[in-house]
């Protein structure tokens, strides 16, 4: 890791595509990674995927965060689609909320780093979101190189 | 007289007693442990005549269906007549909800409630929305075609309807046209707007239509009033509770933010000219039943006190029924467990427990898997018998309020009501509900207390068994996930869309559209528009399409 990468802090986006609005969860995991010093922005729920493209890439996050209670986690393949066909191949997707088992596969599978599932601790997600923002920023360095 | 009477010698023989014991507690090693409750209040390790400042009991406790009804508000209350049991449904197609709704019928149930499709509570038709969500988590309903084939062979004017219908209320329009279809006088048609209140959607689950906020109060005021004129066996407001706390305020906090509604909405009405003792009967209340017992069975005591005074003295009413707390609960959600899932059956049946305790009129049990997906059959199943087991062989329902009169209820319920009536205080300073929702108020303060419970979780100091304790090893393909509806089910519920808009009278839904758009600019009833509207073959999407565009559309407040 750069002396850059390692001055600032993890940048995620924590956000909810789809139609449902339980946002718990997600104002929950937001105001703790603020707290634990890391950028977040924040959006409300019923985000477009093209508009959650277009704040990756406007706001050069690391992470994406999705949160999901009612089955929205099946937007997520369009999203890593989505991602990929704007270029952007660098950023974490990770996914919390109410994903049955055999759906976690299907997220993986579509490119997502991590599924959180009802239990976790925030201290766990926001070690995992610092490992991968230094993931994200490798990866852009060697790009660069 | 000096001889002191024979209260007063009991009174000195009861504080020796205590006293006595106080010392004994102390001197125990768990006498250093203290226990506070969600609402922050600090609970004693003993309550005793002592305890309740407050000593007139028909003032405070009195008689169930008796001002202010804190034991009740029916004088048989549960032994009279059981509450009901509204189990939520909704899946798929407007098929699969008929044949899933007739098997709960056949097994005895007498009221039907209906979720629809998540695209449904945000305003659209199936052919706005990417098809992979459609019937996931509810039915697809969108024209009067599709609710005469989710309601096939139903007796609409027998049975209850809970619908699941946020602002604008299209599945009600879509309901009464289909009665107007079948010759049922709309005089017959019973039951409830569930998801009414929108101020608790704004501020705890967005699961609706988002109308910017001056345009939903209008709508659901013209609701109100066109319930109230037109369909005199309709609730046309549950005001929910259990949003807000679900989403994390403490249970006084919820209850205070839904009296503090109530009284929003009762003085939109008086304001609009209306008689507070012609609608307030038909107000009813929807809220959440946590694992926290105690508290839950208090402040449901409380807060049916509470609205009984406000609803009489600040409200004006006059009629005893408008004194009414009608509530439904539905167990807590939040606090299942994907962990040891089967560990939930317990932990509903002491939620349903509290909620009984309470006083509900109705109650939904949740399934077991609710962490795990959208409940499965055989979870729904379990939940139902959770209740029969409650009230045939555990007998809960043989004596009336069974707890009141214990020195620990009775305390506590006053508690519980100080701290509510802090709440609507604060609500009340800040310039009442909407204003206190459209600044952020109650969003900060669910959000803060979200927090708080969660970091008593994470430390440890409040258990869940399975996740911070007890933990076990387990397989998580162990468990079943309810089924995501047939693609081809959901293409040919698109195809029929598409067939209904081509062989319906084209300018009479266009007309009745442009009838709604009037309504919204001018002062006349929408929702009367919004019936004649769905009538007119006016699909869901369309009607909502039109008051976006008349009304404005609202995004939720970016608080964190």
């Amino acid at each position: 890791m750069s002396e850059f990468a390692s001055t600032y802090p993890p940048k995620v986006i924590v956000t909810k595509i789809g139609f449902d609005g339980h946002d718990r969860g997600s104002r929950l995991v937001a105001a703790f990674l603020r707290d634990a010093g890391m950028e977040v922005i924040y959006t409300p729920p019923w985000q477009e995927v093209a508009t959650v493209v277009k704040l990756a890439i406007e706001e050069d996050a690391e992470v994406i965060g999705i949160s999901s209670l009612a089955t929205d986690h099946l937007l997520v393949p369009r999203l890593m689609t989505a991602l990929r066909d704007a270029g952007v191949n660098d950023v974490q997707v990770i996914v919390g909320g109410i994903v049955p088992a055999l759906d976690e596969k299907l997220l993986l599978d579509a490119g997502v780093a991590r599924v959180f599932h009802p239990g976790t601790s925030l201290e766990d997600i926001a070690a995992e979101i610092r490992a991968l923002s230094a993931r994200a920023r490798a990866m852009r360095s060697s790009e660069l190189q | 007289m000096n001889k002191p009477d024979e209260a007063q010698l009991f009174d000195s023989d009861v504080q020796q007693a205590e006293r006595r014991w106080q010392q004994a507690y102390d001197a125990t090693a768990s006498s250093a442990q203290r226990s506070i409750n969600r609402s922050g209040i600090e609970i004693k390790p003993l309550y005793t005549p002592h305890d309740r400042a407050r000593e007139d009991f028909f003032d405070d406790v009195g008689f169930p269906g008796a001002y202010p009804n804190t034991r009740g508000i029916y004088a048989s209350m549960h032994r009279g007549r059981s509450w009901t049991q509204r189990q939520l449904i909704g899946w798929g197609v407007p098929e699969d909800y008929n044949k899933r709704l007739k098997e709960i019928l056949a097994h005895g149930g007498t009221a039907l409630s209906l979720i629809p499709c998540n695209s449904v509570y945000r305003g659209y038709d199936a052919d706005e929305v990417p098809p992979e969500l459609l019937g996931t988590c509810g039915v697809v309903v969108n024209s009067i075609e599709d609710m005469d084939i989710a309601l096939a062979d139903v007796p609409l004017d027998r049975i209850s309807c809970a619908l699941n219908d946020p602002s604008p209320f299209t599945l009600l329009a879509l309901l009464l046209a289909v009665a107007k279809r079948r010759n049922i006088p709309w005089q017959k048609i019973t039951g409830t707007s569930n998801q009414s209140d929108y101020l608790s959607h704004c501020v705890a689950n967005h699961m609706f239509f988002r109308l910017a906020l001056p345009g939903a109060r209008r709508v659901l005021t013209d609701h109100i009033q066109f319930a109230n004129e037109s369909l005199p066996g309709w609730n046309p407001l549950s005001v929910v509770g259990q949003h807000t706390q679900q989403a994390g305020a403490t249970p006084a906090e919820a209850m205070g933010f839904t009296v503090a509604a109530a009284l929003q909405y009762a003085e939109d009405c008086i304001a609009r000219g209306m008689d507070p003792d012609r609608f307030l009967p038909r107000f009813t209340f929807f809220f959440d039943i946590s694992i926290s017992f105690f508290e839950e069975i208090a402040k449901f005591r409380a807060g049916r006190r509470l609205w009984a005074r406000l609803a009489r003295e600040r409200l004006g009413a006059k009629d005893a029924r408008s004194w009414r707390f009608k509530f439904h609960g539905q167990t807590s959600g939040v606090d299942l467990t994907r962990q040891q899932p089967l560990n939930n059956i317990a932990r509903v049946t002491a939620q349903a427990m509290a909620g009984i305790f309470g006083g509900l009129q109705s109650l939904h049990t949740d399934g077991y898997d609710e962490a795990v997906s959208v409940p499965t059959a055989e979870a729904a199943r379990i939940a139902i018998a959770t209740q029969n087991i409650l009230r045939e062989e555990a007998q809960l329902t043989d004596v009336i309020d069974p707890l009141g009169g214990s020195y620990y209820v009775e305390t506590l319920t006053d508690r519980m009501q100080e701290e509510i009536e802090a709440v609507i205080a604060r609500i009340d300073a800040a310039g009442g509900m909407f204003k206190a929702v459209e600044d952020g108020l109650v969003q900060r303060m669910i959000g803060e207390s979200a927090l708080a419970h969660q970091s008593k979780i994470e430390s440890g100091e409040q258990t869940v068994v399975g996740v911070n304790a007890y933990q076990i090893d387990e397989d998580p393909q162990k468990y079943r996930s309810q089924p995501y509806p047939d693609p081809a089910a959901i293409d040919a519920q698109c195809a029929r869309l598409k067939a209904f808009k081509q062989n319906r009278s084209k300018p009479d839904a266009a007309n009745a559209l442009d009838d709604l758009a009037r309504s919204a600019q001018g002062t006349s009833n929408v929702m009367a528009s919004i019936v004649t509207a769905a009538e007119a073959g006016a699909t869901h999407g369309e009607i909502c399409a039109v008051l976006r565009r008349e009304l404005g559309f609202g995004q939720p407040l970016a608080i964190v």
